[in-house]
C-alpha cells in the first residue's frame, strides 16, 4: 500500500510537471527555423523565461489547438489567412492587445495588413513575423525557359516537375490558366467551378510529374538531386539551395508569386500571454530579427532588420524580385468557411489519377 | 474463512483495476467518442446535428471506398509476401543451425526495430532512389545506362511496408517452430514422404497458428500504417490512413475522419474474421 502511495505521488508530481506552465516558461508552436536557439538563450538572459520550441505547420497547429480547445501552448504562429476562419468555428485564440506591441519596429504595410486578413467582429488576432512567397524553384541549366505556374504542365519538363499537392498548388495553377482564384472568395459556386477546372488541368498533366514533394526537406532534396528541374516552392527554400548549387534558384512566375505572411497569435488557454507578448516584441528588435533571416533566408517584416542582413541575403532578394514582380504578388486572403473541403475534394482527385 | 474470503477479493480487484483502467480509459472511451463524433455534422456556425452523411460519404464516392480496397488489397497482398520471405529464415533459425548462433542471428534481425520506423523508410530512400545506391551500382557495371525509377511508386512503397513489418512475422513463427519435434520429421522422411509432403502435411500445419497471429498483425500494421506509404509512395499511390490525416487536418472535417476510422477498424476487422474462419484458426488458440 506505502509503495502504491508512493508511487502514485511520483506520478502526479511527474504529470504536474509536463503540465506545469508558470511564469518561467513560455510553450512555443512554431515553424522550423522560426526561433533560432540563439535568441532562446539570449531571451532567457534578458527576461529569465525559458521557451520551449515545438516544430509544426499550419494544419497541425490547429488540429492540436482545436483538440485542446486552444491549451497546451502559450504562443503560436499560424499563416494570417488561417486565422479567421478557425476561430469564428473553434474560438481557440485569444485577442491581440496592440498595444502591447511595439508596433516601432514593424513594417506598418504588414501590420495594416494582419489585421485586416485577421480581424474577426473588430478584433484583431495576429501580429505578423514573416513573410515569404510561393514561386518556382527552377534548374537553370536544365530547364532555362521555365518562368510560370504553367511551365508545371509543361511537356518540354515532363518527368523534371514536381509540387505539393496542397492548396497553393490549386491557387498558382489558377493564375497560371489566367483566372483570378482571389477574386471569387464571395461565390462558392464560382469557386467550386475554377477549382474543378484546375483539378481538371492538373490530373491530365500528371504524367508529367515526377513525384509530390511534401515538406521543405523533400522540396529541397528533389531539385538539388537534380531529378527534378521545375518545382513549386518557397523563395526561401530556393535561395537555401542556390547557396550550394547555384544553378537553382527562386523565380517569382510571371502570373503572380503568392504571398503568405506567417504570424503570431496567442492560443485562448495561453498561460503566460505576458511571455507572449515580451517574446514578440524581443524577436522583432531589428537585430533579432536579421540574425532570424541571415540564418534562414526568410524575410522578416522587423523595420529595421535589413541594416544587420548579410549581403547573400540581400542579393537573394533582388536576384529573384523585380520591382514588378513585388507589385504582382498576390496575397492571400482570408480563406472562407467551407473552401477548405472544396479544395480537398479537388486534391483528393488528383492524387487519385491515374 | 469469512476473513480469507476478504482477502481473495481485495487483491482480485487491485489486480484487476488496471486492467479494468486501462481497457476503458484507453480503449472503450476513446473509440466511444469516435462512433460519436462520427455521426456528427457540424453547420457553418458550429452547432452539431446527428447525420449519417460521413459515412454515406464512403460509399458514394468512388475515390474513398477504391482507396480502402486498394488498401486492404496490398495489405493482404504484403502479408503473404512477408510469409514466403520470412518463413525459411524462420526455419534456418530455429531447425538448421545451432542455437548458439540463431539466438544471436535473431538479434540482428531485430536491429531495424530500434532505428525506428522513420529512419529505415529514409533508408530506403537512399537506396532505391535515382541517384541511389542500386542505381549508381547499375549504372557503374554498365547494365544501364539511365535510372530505373523504383522510388516514390508502389514498388517501394510495398519494399518499405514489407521490410518494416516482417519481423513481426518472423518472431511468432521461430516461436512455434521450435516447440515442433524433430523426430517427426525424421520419421516422416524415414517412412519416405518427399520434402514437399513434409513440408505441407508436417510443417505447415504445426506451424499454423504462429503463420496466422503473424499474419494478423502485419496485416493490421500495414493496412494501418501512414508513414511507409506517405514518404516511399508515388504520386498515385493511396493509401486510406492518409485519407484520415486529411480530414482530420487539411479539412478539419473531424467528423468525417472519425466515420473513416471507424470504418478502417471495422473492415479490418471483418477481413481478418473472414480469413480466420478460412484458414480454420481460432483466435483463441492464435492468441497463446
Amino acid at each position: 500500500m506505502k509503495k502504491l502511495a508512493i508511487s502514485s505521488v511520483a506520478i502526479a508530481t511527474l504529470l504536474a510537471g509536463s503540465l506545469y506552465a508558470g511564469n518561467g516558461v513560455l510553450r512555443l508552436i512554431t515553424w522550423k527555423g522560426y526561433a533560432p536557439k540563439a535568441l532562446v538563450k539570449k531571451f532567457k538572459k534578458e527576461t529569465g523565461i525559458t521557451v520551449k520550441v515545438t516544430y509544426s505547420n499550419n494544419e497541425e497547429m490547429i488540429a492540436k489547438l482545436r483538440a485542446t480547445r486552444g491549451g497546451g501552448f502559450d504562443l503560436a504562429q499560424p499563416s494570417v489567412d488561417r486565422i479567421r476562419f478557425v476561430q469564428k468555428r473553434f474560438h481557440i485564440y485569444h485577442p491581440i492587445d496592440y498595444s502591447k506591441i511595439n508596433t516601432s519596429q514593424i513594417t506598418k504595410s504588414m501590420v495594416a495588413a494582419a489585421k485586416k486578413i485577421s480581424g474577426v467582429d473588430g478584433k484583431v488576432y495576429s501580429v505578423p513575423y514573416i513573410y515569404g512567397t510561393t514561386g518556382l524553384i527552377i534548374n537553370k541549366k536544365m530547364a532555362p525557359g521555365a518562368n510560370d505556374w504553367s511551365d508545371l504542365w509543361n511537356p518540354k519538363y515532363a518527368g523534371h516537375i514536381s509540387y505539393r499537392l496542397k492548396r497553393p498548388i490549386l491557387i498558382g495553377a489558377a493564375f497560371g490558366m489566367g483566372y483570378n482564384p482571389f477574386a471569387l472568395y464571395g461565390n462558392k459556386a464560382a469557386y467550386k467551378k475554377l477549382i474543378d477546372k484546375v483539378a481538371k488541368k492538373l490530373i491530365a498533366s500528371k504524367k508529367y510529374v515526377k513525384t509530390y514533394w511534401t515538406s521543405g526537406d523533400t522540396q529541397k532534396g528533389l531539385v538539388d538531386s537534380g531529378d527534378v528541374w521545375v518545382e513549386s516552392g518557397w523563395d526561401a527554400i530556393g535561395w537555401q539551395v542556390h547557396d550550394k548549387n547555384p544553378n537553382i534558384d527562386f523565380v517569382c512566375p510571371k502570373s503572380g508569386a503568392l504571398g503568405w505572411i506567417d504570424t503570431f497569435a496567442i492560443p485562448a488557454k495561453s498561460k503566460n500571454i505576458e511571455a507572449a507578448y515580451k517574446w514578440i516584441n524581443f524577436i522583432l528588435q531589428p537585430k533579432n530579427a536579421a540574425y532570424v533571416t541571415n540564418k534562414s533566408s526568410y524575410m522578416t517584416v522587423s523595420k529595421d532588420a535589413p541594416k544587420y542582413l548579410d549581403k547573400k541575403i540581400k542579393a537573394n532578394f533582388k536576384r529573384s524580385y523585380s520591382k514588378a514582380d513585388i507589385d504582382n504578388i498576390k496575397w492571400y486572403d482570408a480563406l472562407p468557411s467551407g473552401f477548405a473541403s472544396i479544395e480537398a475534394k479537388a486534391l483528393d482527385r488528383i492524387k487519385a489519377a491515374e | 474463512m469469512m476473513e480469507n474470503k476478504k482477502g481473495f477479493n481485495i487483491t482480485f480487484y487491485l489486480l484487476i483495476l488496471p486492467v479494468l483502467l486501462w481497457l476503458i480509459v484507453l480503449i472503450v472511451l476513446p473509440h466511444i467518442y469516435l462512433l460519436i463524433s462520427s455521426f456528427q455534422g457540424e453547420t457553418d456556425s458550429g452547432a452539431s446535428f446527428f447525420t449519417l452523411e460521413h459515412y454515406e460519404t464512403f460509399f458514394k464516392n468512388k475515390i474513398y471506398w477504391l482507396t480502402f480496397v486498394n488498401t486492404a488489397a496490398y495489405a493482404i497482398g504484403i502479408t503473404v509476401l512477408a510469409f514466403i520471405v520470412t518463413f525459411p529464415v524462420a526455419f534456418y533459425l530455429t531447425k538448421v543451425i545451432s542455437k548458439k548462433y540463431a539466438s544471436f542471428l535473431a538479434l540482428l534481425l531485430l536491429i531495424p526495430l530500434w532505428v525506428g520506423e522513420l529512419v529505415t523508410v529514409y533508408g530506403w530512400m537512399i537506396i532505391l532512389g535515382d541517384h541511389g545506391v542500386i542505381n549508381e551500382f547499375l549504372i557503374y557495371i554498365g547494365l544501364i545506362d539511365k535510372p530505373i525509377e523504383m522510388l516514390y511508386t508502389n514498388f517501394s512503397m510495398t519494399i518499405g511496408l514489407l521490410y518494416v513489418s516482417m519481423l513481426f512475422m518472423v518472431v511468432p513463427i521461430m516461436s512455434t517452430l521450435e516447440s515442433l519435434d524433430d523426430s517427426l520429421i525424421e520419421a516422416a522422411s524415414d517412412l519416405g514422404a518427399s520434402k514437399w509432403t513434409i513440408f505441407t502435411k508436417i510443417i505447415i500445419p504445426y506451424s499454423m497458428p504462429g503463420i496466422t497471429s503473424g499474419g494478423i498483425i502485419v496485416f493490421m500494421l500495414v493496412i494501418g500504417d501512414y508513414v511507409a506509404p506517405d514518404i516511399l509512395g508515388g504520386k498515385s499511390s493511396l493509401w486510406f490512413t492518409e485519407q484520415i490525416y486529411n480530414e482530420f487536418l487539411s479539412t478539419l472535417d473531424w467528423g468525417q475522419g472519425a466515420a473513416f476510422g471507424f470504418l478502417l477498424l471495422m473492415i479490418s476487422s471483418s477481413i481478418i474474421w473472414i480469413a480466420l474462419k478460412l484458414s480454420g484458426q481460432k483466435l483463441e488458440r492464435v492468441g497463446s
